[in-house]
């Protein structure tokens, strides 16, 4: 990877090679655009707008209120990208968020993406427990409702599978879309108890070390969690972008662990066991542990690697001919804030600092923008993310160098997209 | 640590963390007993604490297989359609490797832990502890880990060591970013 500063600015605006211009063109928004000149900058206007008559919706009654609003109907194609288990096990598939259609940071509850062992659960509220048992003074069990009553936090994070951008591994760039590749990654609002208040009424015992968390699913999914973590930032989360959990996303209630492997944040929680040793469960060890090239494996690779990737353009877009463009993306990590974030529109030989939108939060997903003006040439569009620990995303190369091809999980090298002459945008190693 | 100390160390993280509500929990769990979850307390440490009374081998296991698993896992647990069960050892170095319960799974606890709690998978939590232990047996003998009339109970499984136990480096607390 070069390192190499931006190239000497040919206008006072310009960042980094091959067109990527100053932040500041955001930040700033329309004065700027227009203050350097910026309008000038934009594709060849269409020929002219039509003429304008007032339309039926205008001129008649609207629909009435509804219990539960849904998206317009012309917006039908934003819809999750669902892999079905194969036949006789329609339970252990997932669906990913089609990040390509979607903007801003939060996913909605129900482009969410999700993975389940063995299908999701049709949980009666009133029937649900929540235990906590193993080394702890008071064994208990907490009702649904009890739990309703206890002061709860919110927090605005994400969650990404580690087996999401596994194609990243594969030695031909997959021709697919954004979400398609890397849409095991959603972010919500979540809010619930603190399972550290939790822990803390039954009375942890010491010797404690490990916190056993299991689902009530037909798979009864079971993690072992670090003690640490569950009396850090940890959550048994009730509520969703404001409303209850989704069935598909643990209702009535999940475990929430930012910034850590989203299959540990087990759905339909019913049951914690605190151990003085982890379980080896077998979706800890046979699954979601990461073999090396040398035959040995990773186990207990639990955080999230600093990451981004640029959602527009991206593979399938068409570029509408030359001028200025916002390149746009998502940056995270799950060991914290994202710092800053670089985009380059050569390849990798020079890169520009994007504008951060706020708010930068902790183990959240940050979006990114830049503006860009397209001269219709070839160009490899990347982007990297550097985190407040200041770890720096890897590249494809590096990762391999690291960890070899088949390692399966938590793939977070940088996504090149490639921009042909034609407009078309498509998936590359490079 | 003293009991106290863990109570003043858990006290202090929640300040930190919640400084309005710590001291507001509503206390409303209810006492369970162990008689009360034990339908629940499935997990099964990689030491055998957990494991439950009863016992099998692998000759009962190839029947229970048969009847069972076979239409999932294939023949003596060769794979197809769904996961492989057997083989694959010397292969997780090479280009193709092959994770089986055989060549990959740490520990011989998980076998139990796992059939008796997900399996078979249209019909999870329906096996009984000797045919857990008796499905064990079978596929641990299959992989030539036990012979096959080595009985499984709580204390020979528990004894049990897998091939692949010492290729797994704990990576956490310092996780890979
Ligand atoms: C209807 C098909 C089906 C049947 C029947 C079935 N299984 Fe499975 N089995 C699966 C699927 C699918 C998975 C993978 C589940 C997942 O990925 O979460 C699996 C996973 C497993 C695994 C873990 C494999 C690994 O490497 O992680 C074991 C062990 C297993 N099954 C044993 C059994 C046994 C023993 C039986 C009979 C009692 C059985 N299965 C019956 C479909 C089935």
């Amino acid at each position: 990877m070069s390192d190499k500063p931006a190239e000497p600015a040919t206008s006072p605006e310009i960042v980094a090679g091959n067109g990527l211009l100053h932040r500041r063109l955001f930040l700033t928004q329309g004065a700027a655009l227009v203050g350097t000149g910026g309008l000038a900058l934009l594709a060849a206007r269409p020929a002219g707008a039509e003429t304008l008559t007032v339309p039926t919706w205008t001129k008649t009654i609207g629909a009435p209120m509804s219990g539960y609003g849904v998206p317009s109907k012309h917006e039908g194609k934003v819809q999750r990208i669902v892999r079905p288990g194969a036949p006789g096990a329609p339970g252990t598939g997932g669906s990913r968020t089609p990040l390509e259609l979607v903007n801003g940071t939060i996913t909605p509850a129900g482009l969410h993406f999700e993975r389940h062992h063995n299908g999701i659960p049709d949980i009666d509220p009133a029937q649900h427990r929540l235990v906590i048992h193993g080394k702890v003074k008071r064994p208990l069990s907490f009702t649904v409702e009890s739990l309703l009553r206890y002061p709860t936090v919110s927090r605005i994070q994400f969650l990404e599978c580690s087996g999401n951008s596994a194609l990243g591994w594969a030695r031909e760039a997959p021709q697919q879309s954004v979400g398609s590749i890397h849409g095991l990654l959603s972010c919500s609002e979540w809010t619930g108890v603190p399972l550290s208040v939790l822990l803390d009424e039954a009375g942890v015992e010491p010797g404690a070390a490990w916190v056993l968390a299991e689902g009530a699913d037909s798979a009864a999914m079971s993690r072992s969690v670090p003690l640490a973590k569950a009396l850090d930032d940890a959550m048994v989360a009730l509520w969703q972008n404001g409303e209850r959990i989704r069935p598909e996303q643990g209702y009535p209630m999940r475990l929430f662990l930012p910034g850590f492997e989203g299959n540990m944040s087990v759905k339909w929680l019913r049951r914690l066991q605190v151990n003085d040793a982890p379980t080896m469960t077998r979706d800890e060890t046979s699954k979601y542990s990461d073999l090396m090239p040398d035959g040995k494996s990773w186990l207990f690779t639990f955080t999230m690697g600093v990451k981004s990737l640029i959602t527009s353009p991206s593979q399938g877009f068409r570029m509408q001919g030359p001028g200025l463009y916002e390149i746009s993306g998502l940056a995270w990590s799950g060991a914290g804030k994202i710092r800053r974030v670089e985009v380059s529109a050569d390849g990798g030989q020079t890169w520009g600092e994007a504008a951060l939108t706020d708010p930068v939060l902790s183990k959240s997903l940050t979006r990114f923008r830049m503006a860009w003006r397209w001269n219709g040439g070839p160009a490899i569009l990347k982007s990297r993310a550097i985190d407040e620990t200041g770890a720096l995303q890897p590249t494809r190369d590096e990762l391999i160098t690291q960890r070899g091809e088949r390692s399966n999980y938590h793939y977070h090298g940088i996504q090149p997209w490639s921009i042909a002459a034609t407009g078309e945008v498509t998936n590359v190693h490079a | 640590m003293s009991t106290p100390d863990r109570a003043l160390v858990v006290g202090a993280l929640l300040l930190a963390a919640l400084p309005v509500f710590a001291a507001e929990s509503p206390q409303l769990g209810t006492p369970i007993t162990p008689a009360e979850l034990a339908a629940w307390d499935l997990s099964i440490q990689p030491d055998g604490r957990g494991l439950p009374a009863g016992s099998g081998n692998a000759v009962a296991g190839k029947t229970i297989f048969a009847e069972k698993c076979v239409v999932c896992h294939g023949e003596e647990g060769k794979g197809q359609p769904f996961d492989r069960l057997v083989g694959g050892q010397g292969t997780l170095a090479s280009a193709t490797p092959v994770k089986t319960v055989g060549s990959y799974w740490p520990y011989a606890s998980t076998v139990f832990d796992y059939i008796r709690r997900a399996m078979p998978l249209v019909a999870p939590q329906s096996l009984t502890n000797d045919e857990v232990y008796s499905l064990t047996a079978y596929l641990l003998s299959l992989n030539g880990v036990i012979k096959e009339r080595d009985v499984m109970n709580a204390k020979t499984l528990a004894k049990v060591k897998m091939p692949n136990q010492g290729n797994f480096i704990v990576r956490y607390p310092e996780a890979a970013r």
